[in-house]
C-alpha cells in the first residue's frame, strides 16, 4: 500500500495554505523525487529566480525518521546563482521535524510584504511579522525565532538567513539549527526574495505503526543500525570528521592551496583534522535521527579585555568550509579558519563560495586586475583579517565590485578580467583538485557539487583516463544517489543502505516496491531533473572550465587536457539524451493534487 | 529493581535515538514525543542537551493524584499504567515534578518512561544506563 504525498502548501502573498494530496508515491518516490514533481507544478519555468511565483520546496521521503542517518531534507528552488533549477540538501532537525509536523513536503510561493517568519506544525500555521530582524545574523536571529511561535523546544527546526540573503547574494546560505546549512547554488537569496527571515518547523505528531509490518521493520531496522554502530562504516565521521581528508589529499597533491596555486603545502599540519581535533574540538553532534554525530563544533576563545577576560564562541567545522576560508586563502592557523567561519556563518554565505570568491579576489588584486579601493581590504593569503573585513563589506555589497563578486567569482572575473584564475566549475569549486573527471563532474554535475557523482574517487582509480569507464562511474553514482536523496538520506551512510537494503527497509514498512519499480523510478527522476534544468536554461557546451583547472599539478602530473575536454563532450551529449528522456506535464496529463 | 538512569548526558550528542527507540518499541509509534524519554535542548543545540525522564521516585507524587488508581507505584520507584482504568484526566502529568509525564495528546494517555531499558543500548554515547536507584556511573561529577 502506497499512500499518498502529504503536502503544505503556504503563499506568503496572500497569507493562505492550503494541504495537497498526491498520489504518486512509485513515480516520485521522495525527497529529490518528489521535489522535482512538485518544481514542475509549481514553478514558472520562463521568470527569474526572484519573481515570487516561483517556489521553494522542501521535501523529505518514506524513511525519513524510519531508519538511521535518514535524516536529510531536500531544498529546491530556482537558484539565484544561475537561473536553474537546483536542489540543496541539509540537515540538522529539519527533517524529522517536517516528518513529525505530518508533512512530506513544504512548499512556499509569493512573496511577503514585510520581513516575515513562518512557523507552522501539525496544528497550526502563523506566518509572523519580523520586520525587526532585518539585517540580524544568523545567531541573534535564532535565538529570538525561538521565542515565536510554534513554541516546541527540542521538537522543532529553525530555518533562517542571515544579511547575505537578505541582500540577494548568489551564493548566501540557509542556516538549519545553528551548525547545519542548505549551502549551496543560494537558497539563502531566495528566501531572501521572497522576504522570508526564517522557518520554524514543529514537529508534534505522531505515528501510529502498522501492526502488521511492525516485527519486520524491527528487524531491519536493528540491522542496519548495527552496520552504523558495530562496523567501521561511518565511524570515521565521528572521529575526525571530513576534516580527516586533509592530510591525506594535500599529500596526493589535490588540495586547493592560495587559489589553486598549488595542490600541496609543508602547513598543512597546522589546519589538518588532526590539529582541530587535538586543540579545538569541543564536542560532536548530530543530526536528529543519526546516531553517528558527525558535526564537529570547535571551540573558539578570544580575549576581549586587557585583564584576563575571554568569551568563546561555537564554530561548526567540516572538510569543505577548512579549504574553503582555509588552504584556498593561505590561512594556516586553526583558529583564524574558525573566525573566518565564525563570520561566514554569522553572515550567513556558502562557505565554500565565499571563501572561492575571494581567493580570486585576492590573486586579482596581486595581479593588479582590481585595485585595493576596490575590495576595500588588502587582500593578502593568509591574513585573517584583511578577509573579515572583506567578508563583511561581501555580506553588506558595500560598492560595484562587491556586487559583482556576489553573484559568483566567474562574474566578477568577467567584468574586471581574470578568467583564467577563476575557480569555478559551474559555481565555485569545492575543495578536490584531483583531477580531470572530477573537474568535469563539477562542471556539469546537476548540483555542481562533489557529491553528484564522487568523481573524485574515480580519479584516483587506475582507469582514470578511460572516457567509457569515466561515464559508467558517474551514471552509476549519479543513480544511487538520486535514490538514497529519495528517501532522503545522508550520503554518509552509503555503506549500511546499499540499494538492496533501500528495498528492504521500503518494504518493511508496508510499501510497495520492487527493485524493478525503484530503478524504473530513479531513472524518470533522474531524467526529470536534467530536463528541467535544461530547461531552465543549462547549456552543458557554454559551461568554462578556466585555464588554471588545466594547469593544475597533482600526483598524476599535470592535468590531461585533451582528456578532459573529451570527457566533456561525451559526459555534455549523454546528459542531453537523459533529459530528453523526459516529457514535461503539458505534453502529458499533468499530476493535479487531490483535496 | 534497576532503574533507567540519564547519567552522562553532556556525552549527548542530540541524535534521539532513544527517543524513537522507546517509541518505537515500546509505544509501536514512530514519534519524538510519543515516549518515556524526551531529549530537548537547553536554548539552543549550543547549550547542550538535557534528558526528560522519570526519576523513579518512591513512593511516587504522581500516583496518589490519580482518581482511578490507574497508575500505580512500580516496585523499586515509578509508576506503571492499568490503561483500562484511565479516565484520561491527565492529572498525573501536572503532579510530576519534572514534567516527565508526556499526556499524549492522541489517545489521552500519559506517555512515561517505564524502566525497560530497551533504549539503552540504541545510545551511540553511553549516556544512558540502568542501574540500582542508589548507583550512578556519572562522568559529570
Amino acid at each position: 500500500m502506497n499512500n499518498k504525498f502529504r503536502v503544505l502548501v503556504v503563499d506568503l502573498s496572500s497569507k493562505k495554505s492550503k494541504v495537497e494530496f498526491y498520489d504518486t508515491r512509485k513515480k516520485w518516490l521522495g525527497g529529490s523525487g518528489l521535489a522535482a514533481g512538485l518544481f514542475e507544478k509549481y514553478a514558472n519555468f520562463d521568470n527569474d529566480p526572484f519573481h515570487p511565483d516561483q517556489p521553494i520546496i522542501f521535501a523529505i521521503g518514506p524513511l525519513t525518521g524510519m531508519f538511521p542517518l535518514m535524516s536529510k531534507t531536500i531544498m529546491s528552488f530556482m537558484s539565484p546563482y544561475n537561473g536553474q533549477y537546483a536542489e540543496s540538501h541539509g540537515g540538522g532537525r529539519s527533517a524529522l521535524a517536517l516528518r513529525f509536523a505530518g508533512y512530506d513536503a513544504l512548499v512556499i510561493t509569493g512573496r511577503a510584504e514585510k520581513l516575515t517568519c513562518l512557523g507552522f506544525g501539525a496544528r497550526e500555521i502563523n506566518i509572523q511579522d519580523v520586520h525587526y530582524l532585518k539585517g540580524m545574523d544568523i545567531f541573534k536571529t535564532g535565538k529570538i525565532l525561538r521565542n515565536l511561535k510554534p513554541k516546541n523546544p527540542g521538537h522543532r527546526s529553525i530555518l533562517r538567513i542571515g544579511q547575505a540573503g537578505e541582500n540577494l547574494i548568489s551564493y548566501a546560505c540557509v542556516n538549519v539549527d545553528t551548525f547545519r546549512h542548505f549551502g549551496r547554488m543560494g537558497g539563502g537569496a531566495a528566501m531572501g526574495a521572497k522576504n522570508l527571515k526564517g522557518i520554524i518547523i514543529s514537529g508534534d505528531s505522531t505515528y501510529d505503526l502498522n501492526k502488521d509490518t511492525i516485527k519486520e521493520y524491527n528487524k531491519v531496522y536493528k540491522d542496519i543500525y548495527k552496520i552504523i554502530t558495530e562496523s567501521d562504516a561511518v565511524r570515521k565521521y565521528h572521529d575526525l570528521g571530513t576534516p580527516e581528508n586533509l592530510i591525506p589529499l594535500n599529500e596526493l597533491k589535490a588540495l586547493p592551496w592560495r587559489n589553486l596555486q598549488s595542490t600541496h603545502d609543508p602547513d598543512i599540519g597546522s589546519i589538518s583534522g588532526e590539529k582541530f581535533a587535538e586543540e579545538l574540538l569541543l564536542r560532536q553532534v548530530a543530526c536528529a535521527g543519526c546516531p553517528v554525530g558527525c558535526i564537529h563544533i570547535g571551540l573558539l576563545r578570544e580575549r576581549f579585555g586587557e585583564d584576563h577576560e575571554y568569551l568563546y564562541r561555537q564554530v561548526s567545522y567540516d572538510y569543505e568550509p577548512i579549504f574553503g576560508v582555509g588552504s584556498m586563502l593561505g590561512v594556516t592557523s586553526s583558529s583564524g579558519v574558525l573566525t573566518l567561519l565564525e563570520d561566514v556563518e554569522k553572515l550567513g554565505l556558502d562557505a565554500i563560495s565565499a571563501g572561492v570568491a575571494l581567493a580570486w579576489a585576492t590573486e586579482a588584486l596581486e595581479k593588479k586586475v582590481i585595485t585595493a579601493e576596490q575590495t576595500m581590504a588588502d587582500l593578502k593569503f593568509g591574513d585573517v583579517q584583511s578577509y573579515r573585513t572583506a567578508l563583511k563589506n561581501l555580506a553588506e555589497q558595500s560598492n560595484e565590485f562587491y556586487r559583482f563578486l556576489g553573484r559568483g567569482a566567474l562574474v566578477a572575473a568577467e567584468t574586471y578580467g581574470g578568467e583564467d584564475f577563476a575557480c569555478v566549475l559551474g559555481q565555485e569549486m569545492a575543495g578536490y583538485a584531483t583531477g580531470e573527471n572530477y573537474f568535469v563532474s563539477q562542471a556539469l554535475g546537476f548540483r555542481h557539487s562533489h557529491l553528484d557523482t564522487g568523481a573524485y574517487s574515480f580519479d584516483q582509480e587506475e582507469q582514470a583516463k578511460d572516457i567509457e569507464k569515466s561515464i559508467k562511474y558517474m551514471q552509476d553514482q549519479e543513480y544511487y544517489r538520486i535514490l538514497m536523496c529519495s528517501m532522503a538520506g545522508c550520503l554518509f551512510g552509503r555503506k549500511a543502505y546499499p540499494k538492496e537494503n533501500i528495498l528492504r527497509a521500503l518494504n518493511s514498512l508496508g510499501y510497495d516496491y520492487s527493485q524493478q519499480d525503484l530503478d524504473d523510478s530513479v531513472k524518470d527522476i533522474q531524467a526529470h531533473r536534467w530536463a528541467i534544468k535544461f530547461r531552465t536554461g543549462f547549456k552543458p557546451e557554454e559551461v568554462k572550465i578556466p585555464k588554471r583547472f588545466l594547469e593544475v599539478e597533482t600526483w598524476k602530473g599535470k592535468t590531461d587536457s585533451d582528456y578532459l575536454f573529451k570527457l566533456k563532450k561525451e559526459y555534455q551529449k549523454i546528459l542531453r539524451d537523459i533529459a530528453e528522456k523526459h516529457k514535461f506535464a503539458d505534453e502529458e496529463e499533468k499530476s493535479e493534487p487531490e483535496r | 529493581m534497576k532503574i533507567l538512569k540519564a547519567s552522562n548526558m553532556k556525552r549527548c550528542i542530540g541524535c534521539y535515538s532513544c527517543s524513537l527507540a522507546c517509541a518505537r518499541t515500546v509505544h509501536k509509534s514512530l514519534s519524538w514525543k510519543r515516549s518515556g524519554i524526551r531529549i530537548h535542548s537547553s536554548g539552543g543545540i549550543s547549550t547542550g542537551y538535557e534528558a526528560t525522564v522519570c526519576l523513579a521516585c518512591d513512593p511516587p507524587p504522581c500516583a496518589p493524584v490519580c482518581p482511578t488508581e490507574a497508575l500505580i507505584p512500580r516496585k523499586g520507584g515509578g509508576i506503571l499504567l492499568k490503561e483500562k482504568l484511565c479516565i484520561h484526566c491527565g492529572e498525573c502529568a501536572v503532579a510530576c515534578p519534572v514534567d516527565a509525564i508526556y499526556f499524549d495528546p492522541d489517545n489521552n494517555i500519559p506517555i512515561f518512561c517505564i524502566h525497560c531499558g530497551r533504549c539503552v543500548p540504541l545510545c551511540p554515547h553511553d549516556c544512558l544506563e540502568m542501574a540500582e536507584p542508589s548507583e550512578e556511573t556519572s562522568n559529570e561529577q
